[in-house]
């Protein structure tokens, strides 16, 4: 493999006593997919922040042995060069595309704002680009609808705006922060299929953040857990499915609603709640809710190898229950 | 169908007429304010007894016309109260954005400066200010816009404080939106509907204050015909000639009132939540 367009090695994110990402380490080279996948307040979002230099300096401290965008180190890079990234080198999609496009804006005026500052165009390019982009992204009139507003958009049509946004820097790195959550499920496959159309062509880098273990099935090559703010499983996503090693992500399939189960079986869910990150892990942070727990658990357990390209941080990896 | 909002109409005419008083004053004004009439002094209006026709609302003591007086008063207030008003807007509007989105040690010398101002009983400060750099147009102006600018400082602030976690700021900076382009595109405009509130309630504050410091002797030249003014020459003859204080009085509590009722409007009017 080429040099990887996102390479991160140990990413420690902190918000005063929070620790919220406790050694992160992951790598994505161009036309590659990986899913991050955990449950709320596991640092998927801040490990996803920390890659666009976004977190508030005074808020958040934020460390890696190695964090680096097609090449440039983003913890010394200075305001230029983060400007020049964000948007350029790395397009982000939020979940939330009414909250994330300004409302007094239409829809045109904020692609051509990211065309104007990353492609250097004039106004009227800049204008034309974003109707060539709407285009793109299978918004139907595209002249008509780029002089319209956000809430003029039905909440597909409007994460299709966003995506918009996200490439028209020409990005090599799209980072897809739960961008289907916040729709209905007939549109979140289009939206779906729109993502990986794009990154097939354009051979992206693409991460996808969510708590969906289901939807990555059909979107990742490789799949990475996070809990706690660290990773405790990452394997390629066929592999994962079939033979889950950590208990905690046999936990996460488990709670996938299946239609084939019997009627009247009730909902799974992982009893307990996940560790808080003010406090210091003490061993395995899953253990107080890991049904195959024992002595060793109380020692941290390091990544372990699985398979090729495959790793569980469970020391029931080497001693099975 | 959204009900007619009869109070904001109310409003609109009130300033309306005001408005239109004041920049037609050269000629609707029956006689020059500074006029001298030394034969009709303290001339009751016209409909009292003694009452003269060519001094509708009668004269003052040294016999100028009240009624002219009035409408070319009308200049002052309403100049001096939205200049006041829109300066305080500009200095308040822009301090408030920077503590909000900023923070930390910006935000606190600007919210210790609020407070300060806002203990500090502003009449005092006035006329410390005015009696040190003396009076005008221009240093009037500059006083009442610091009484003005506390309001829209902490309003804004306020909202940029919300509007700065919003997704879209984070989106703006994702695709590499410079700081001051986010303050000014996206952050600013998201504030404008309470701006434009507190600049209406803003007015009315300075044009009450502008009359008091006329009042009490300081700011405008008096020789300037202005409603403040003229409140403190009638006070000596409020028993025997009513009519030099009153109708000012009257000029300043109408258009206060019509600007605070299309203010009031305005906050409903701009307010999605109370959209009918």
């Amino acid at each position: 493999m080429s040099a990887p367009l996102l390479a991160m090695t140990n990413l420690q994110v902190r918000f005063g006593a929070l620790h919220a990402v406790r050694g992160v380490s992951l790598a994505v080279g161009a036309g590659e997919s990986l899913g991050i996948v955990g449950e709320s307040g596991s640092g998927k979002s801040a490990t996803m922040l920390s890659v666009m230099g976004l977190h508030d300096r005074r808020a958040a401290w934020v460390g890696a042995d190695q964090l680096s965008v097609g090449g440039m180190d983003v913890l010394s890079a200075g305001e230029d060069q983060l400007r020049a990234l964000r948007g350029g080198q790395v397009g982000m999609v939020f979940q939330d595309p009414l909250s994330a496009l300004n409302p007094l804006f239409t829809a045109g005026f904020q692609i051509a704002e990211v065309l104007r500052r990353h492609r250097d165009l004039d106004r009227r390019q800049a204008r034309e680009g974003a109707v060539a982009l709407l285009a793109q992204v299978g918004v139907p009139d595209p002249k008509r609808r780029a002089g319209q507003y956000p809430h003029q958009f039905s909440g597909g049509m409007r994460q299709r705006v966003m995506i918009a946004t996200a490439l028209a820097g020409e990005p090599k790195l799209l980072i897809a922060d739960e961008p289907t959550t916040a729709l209905d499920v007939t549109v979140q496959a289009e939206i779906v299929r729109l993502i990986q159309d794009i990154q097939e062509r354009s051979r992206l880098g693409l991460v996808w953040v969510t708590h969906d273990l289901a939807l990555l099935a059909r979107i990742a090559d490789r799949v990475m857990v996070l809990y706690a703010g660290q990773v405790v499983e990452q394997a390629p996503a066929a592999e994962l499915y079939a033979r889950p090693r950590h208990p905690y992500t046999v936990g996460l399939l488990s709670t996938v609603a299946r239609l084939d189960q019997p009627r009247g079986q009730r909902a799974r869910a992982i009893p307990g709640q996940p560790p808080r990150l003010d406090l210091p892990i003490v061993g395995c942070a899953f253990a107080p809710r890991c049904p195959l727990r024992f002595e060793r658990c109380l020692e941290a357990p390091p990544l372990i190898e699985t398979g090729p390209d495959a790793a569980a941080a469970c020391w029931r990896v080497e001693t099975p229950a | 169908m959204r009900p007619v909002p009869w109070l904001g109409v109310l409003g609109s005419l009130l300033i309306a007429v005001a408005v239109a008083v004041a920049v037609t004053a050269p000629w609707i004004a029956p006689a020059k304010p500074t006029q001298l009439d030394l034969r009709a002094r303290l001339a009751p209006p016209a409909w009292v007894d003694g009452g003269k026709s060519n001094h509708l609302l009668g004269t003052d003591n040294v016999g100028r016309d009240v009624l002219s007086r009035v409408i070319w008063g009308s200049r002052i207030s309403l100049t001096v109260g939205t200049a006041a008003a829109l300066l305080g807007m500009l200095l308040g509007s822009t301090l408030g954005l920077l503590a909000g989105y900023f923070r930390g040690g910006v935000d606190a010398v600007i919210s210790w400066l609020i407070n300060v101002q806002l203990a500090f009983p502003f009449t005092l400060l006035a006329i410390f200010l005015l009696g040190t750099v003396g009076g005008g147009f221009a240093a009037v102006v500059v006083v009442l816009a610091l009484a003005t600018w506390v309001n829209y400082a902490r309003i804004v602030r306020g909202q940029v404080l919300a509007i700065r976690e919003r997704d879209y700021v984070l989106a703006a900076r994702a695709v590499g939106v410079p700081t001051g382009r986010t303050l000014l595109r996206y952050i600013l405009p998201n504030t404008a509907a309470p701006i434009v509130v507190v600049a209406s309630f803003s007015t009315a504050q300075a044009i009450l204050t502008q009359a008091a410091l006329s009042f009490l002797g300081v700011g405008i030249d008096p020789s300037v015909p202005s409603w403040g003014a003229m409140l403190d020459e009638g006070r000596n003859y409020l028993q025997s000639a009513w009519w030099i204080a009153v109708f000012p009085g009257l000029a300043i509590a109408l258009t206060v009132l019509g600007v605070n009722l299309l203010g009031d409007w305005l906050r409903d009017w701009l307010d999605p939540k109370s959209a009918a």
